[in-house]
């Protein structure tokens, strides 16, 4: 019985990792170009609002998935339009894209369906498939795995391909370079206003697919404000392990753990709302902890260095 | 006599911003084959807008621009790399968590599977390296490299990149003097190798060391071009500045009276945790100038930062006319007395943006004398400038433009003019003549010779100009890896060789052998 609760538990912890690590993802490749990635709370509204849209229209659930990742390159893109064409400063443009979209989404919802606060029951959108494992039987790894939406696979895929990406490719370690020092990027012929525009891009792609999940995965319609901070998580969880993929991924998952435990809480008869908050405490918490391990561990080394001289 | 090809020629090349003003009229000048040809010239000569026109950075109003005989048009950075002209910044461009090869090959990576290729990378670099005798080693990560390595990686980046022209931009203002021995070394195995060079330098006595020919620049003109073989330091330093620069300064013996400034086992740690001054104690006496050397790096810059008061010190204490300093406030500390030159004119001396007179008033507005009611008094903080700019020959159009339009050297003046007339009594003054055009520096330093005998106050001064510290210090100190290790009581006895030694580690000098020196 406790090993079933425990795979139960798992399996909720790796679903509702899911969104916070593409979040993750999403920050990490903006934080290696030297980019500050707030908007992927925006990129994740507008993949999730379109992405069931798509999907209703075209009686297509893969369709409607690229219409989200689509929706995220392009909110993406807007911020790099403002920013790098427009010289806009770059967490004005990010709070005002936020704002814009929490609004924008709702109102686009109300437009479309006449619904302010859910696509439910207006618009007839479908789930992305979930993926069976042949090992379902296993203790704890079979009932983790199986069932799991396969954006949940994708999220893991996408950290690996993104750990890849930017470590190996010519256009990564072009991110990197630009990241790091702009003006050494440029004198060697690599365009900084292309790199970010790419990047934006990218980080777009990855917001929206989390969006796809939060209403085409883990739901099956666009609720009002449904994204919920999660984008904030991400970043978090990115700034954490200095926009390493395979690091923010598991700083996402831990952050998972936090709201799987809400909702299982959820179940009993403590108080929702305190409940509800546990996830953003416990990212409170965590980047204390994480910042206290730092400065200890920065003292230590200033009193070894110290003793040795 | 050998015959070789011209590798590079600027003809008639005239630049005019739109500001109107002239940076290069006529200037015509080219380089061969297998040489290395300085350019020469005061701040505001116009080299820095010509080397810019010919990077491409810049687009000369008129003149042509040859590269291995062949007219050319450069229009970016990029475009002159393509057609065989690289240039070593003066800052360097480098990524500094990656490594040199990363670094040598950015833009340029060889790739296999669509992935790049790190052997290729690292193999390419060592080649380069090991071929020009650079002893890099291409998987060292750029940022624990010291300054003159990551220079090499500058050098060696535009190497990869196929240059065949190297612009080198004050290459040795950053290096130790071994460290600018292996440069030029190097520099001489390019040539040979059949690279021709354009060295910038302020310091005359490495054109005649290094160069072939020498191009020099005066007011926007070219004062022409001559072999080396042909002059002289001093005939060199008349073309450039229609004048003899006197190297000595002529000044009377010091008679120290009581301790203005006293140091005392100071310690301090920086952010990573170094020891970054190690028990560093001295005093400073009224009337005198003392000296510290060493090579960059070695602890002067947090020195200096720990007497401003700009940054806080781990143990022992700073005297300021008998008060400690410890915890108190800049503005507090400069009311005691203190006044700072400061290393990095452009952040910290004065504020780019502002008019002559707001930076000249930046330390005085909120005095009582110079207050209108609530208000500074604008006549009197006129008057103030307008005596300064004349008192100091600050050559600008306007009181009131952003100081960041004037030359490097007027900029040093208005520093140097606010922080002498403050009425301090010690004078802190860190690499007062850096960048700073040869006539400038001149008057700066007998300014604070002058001041320091006349006003008897006391001053220090930090300088990796080996000549000035030798020239305008009374007493030296030698600072290396956070420690004294060397006191002379007569600067201007020390030779050269003998402050190198004490630089470099060959030699320390024993607590004993200080004693009654500090």
């Amino acid at each position: 019985m406790s090993l079933m609760r425990i795979g139960a538990f798992l399996y909720s912890t790796l679903r509702l990792s899911t969104p916070l690590i593409f979040a993750a993802l999403s920050a990490a490749i903006c934080e290696k170009a030297g980019l500050f990635n707030m908007a992927a709370e925006s990129m994740m509204l507008w993949g999730a609002l379109i992405g069931v849209m798509v999907n209703g229209w075209t009686g297509s659930v893969w369709v409607g998935f690229l219409g989200a990742c689509l929706a995220g390159v392009v909110v993406g893109l807007l911020i790099a339009l403002a920013t790098v064409k427009g010289k806009a400063d770059l967490m004005l443009a990010q709070i005002a894209i936020n704002l814009a979209s929490t609004g924008g989404t709702i109102f686009m919802l109300f437009v479309v369906t006449g619904d302010k606060s859910t696509s439910a029951m207006t618009i007839q959108s479908d789930t992305l498939p979930k993926i069976f494992v042949p090992f379902k039987k296993v203790p704890i790894i079979g009932p983790m795995l199986n069932k799991q939406n396969i954006l949940t696979y994708g999220a893991i895929l996408a950290a690996v391909i993104l750990y890849i990406f930017i470590k190996r490719s010519k256009t990564g370690v072009h991110i990197r370079a630009v990241g790091e020092n702009p003006n050494a990027a440029e004198s060697v012929g690599i365009s900084v206003s292309k790199t970010y525009f790419l990047t934006w891009a990218i980080s777009g792609l990855l917001g929206g697919i989390g969006g796809a999940f939060m209403s085409m995965a883990y739901t099956s319609a666009f609720t009002k404000n449904m994204v919920a901070g999660r984008g904030y998580i991400g970043l978090c969880a990115s700034s954490m392990v200095g926009g390493n993929p395979i690091g923010a991924m598991f700083c996402a998952i831990v952050f998972g753990v936090a709201d799987a435990v809400a909702n299982q809480l959820q179940l009993t008869n403590a108080p929702v709302d305190i409940v509800m908050m546990l996830p953003y405490i416990v990212t409170i918490v965590v980047l204390i902890i994480i910042s206290v391990i730092k400065m200890k561990a920065h003292a230590r080394k200033i009193r070894s260095k110290a003793q040795k001289a | 006599m050998e015959t070789h090809k011209e590798a590079l020629k600027m003809e008639n090349i005239t630049k005019i911003y739109p500001n109107g003003f002239v940076a290069n009229k006529g200037i015509t000048f080219s380089v061969m084959e297998g040489e290395i040809h300085a350019l020469v010239g005061e701040n505001g000569a116009g080299k820095t807008t010509l080397m810019k026109v010919l990077f491409g950075m810049e687009q000369a109003q008129e003149g042509k621009i040859y590269v291995g005989g062949k007219q050319v048009k450069i229009t970016s950075p990029l475009d002159a790399i393509a057609k065989g002209v690289g240039m070593v910044h003066q800052h360097f461009m480098l990524v500094p968590s990656m490594t040199v090869a990363q670094n040598v090959t950015l833009g340029i990576e060889p790739r296999r599977h669509g992935l790049v290729d790190n052997a290729a990378c690292i193999k390419m670099t060592q080649d380069l390296s090991d071929k020009y005798e650079f002893g890099l080693d291409a998987t060292a990560t750029v940022a624990d490299l010291s300054v003159g390595l990551m220079q090499k990686v500058e050098i060696l980046k535009a190497l990869a990149k196929g240059a065949k022209v190297l612009i080198l931009d004050e290459p040795t203002a950053v290096l130790t003097p071994q460290e600018t021995r292996e440069l030029f070394k190097q520099l001489k195995l390019l040539k040979e190798n059949g690279h021709s060079i354009i060295f910038i330098s302020h310091k005359l006595e490495e054109v005649m060391e290094l160069c072939d020919n020498v191009t020099i620049l005066r007011h926007g003109y070219c004062n022409g071009s001559y072999p080396i073989s042909d002059l002289d330091e001093a005939k060199l330093s008349r073309l450039m500045v229609g004048r003899d620069v006197v190297l000595k300064i002529e000044k009377a013996d010091p008679k120290p009276g009581r301790p203005i400034l006293e140091v005392r086992d100071l310690e301090k740690l920086s952010d990573t945790g170094k020891l970054v001054l190690d028990h560093v104690s001295f005093t400073i006496r009224e009337g005198e100038v003392l000296g510290i050397a060493g090579v960059e790096g070695n602890g002067q810059s947090f020195l200096s930062d720990c007497i401003s008061g700009m940054q806080r010190f781990d143990g022992g204490d700073i005297l300021l006319n008998g008060k400690s300093i410890a915890g108190r406030k800049i503005s507090d500390i400069r009311e005691s007395g203190m006044s700072n030159i400061p290393e990095d004119r452009m952040t910290v001396g004065c504020v780019p943006t502002m008019s002559i007179m707001d930076n000249v008033m930046a330390d005085r507005f909120e005095r009582r004398e110079n207050m209108h009611g609530l208000f500074m008094d604008k006549k009197k903080a006129l008057k103030i400038t307008d005596d300064l700019i004349k008192e100091f020959e600050i050559s600008c159009d306007d009181r009131s433009e952003a100081i960041r339009l004037l030359s490097g050297g007027n900029i040093q003046k208005v520093v140097v003019a606010r922080e002498f007339t403050s009425g301090a009594n010690f004078v802190l003054a860190n690499q007062p003549t850096r960048g700073v055009d040869v006539g400038t520096a001149e008057m700066i330093r007998k300014y604070l010779v002058r001041q320091v005998r006349e006003q008897n106050i006391a001053s220090l001064l930090i300088s990796a100009d080996l000549n000035e510290v030798l020239e305008v210090s009374d007493r030296l100190l030698v600072m290396r890896q956070g420690k004294i290790v060397a006191a002379f009581p007569k600067a201007n006895m020390v030779s050269e060789d003998e402050l190198g030694e004490y630089m470099l580690g060959i030699k320390t000098m024993t607590p004993d052998e200080m004693e009654g020196l500090l």
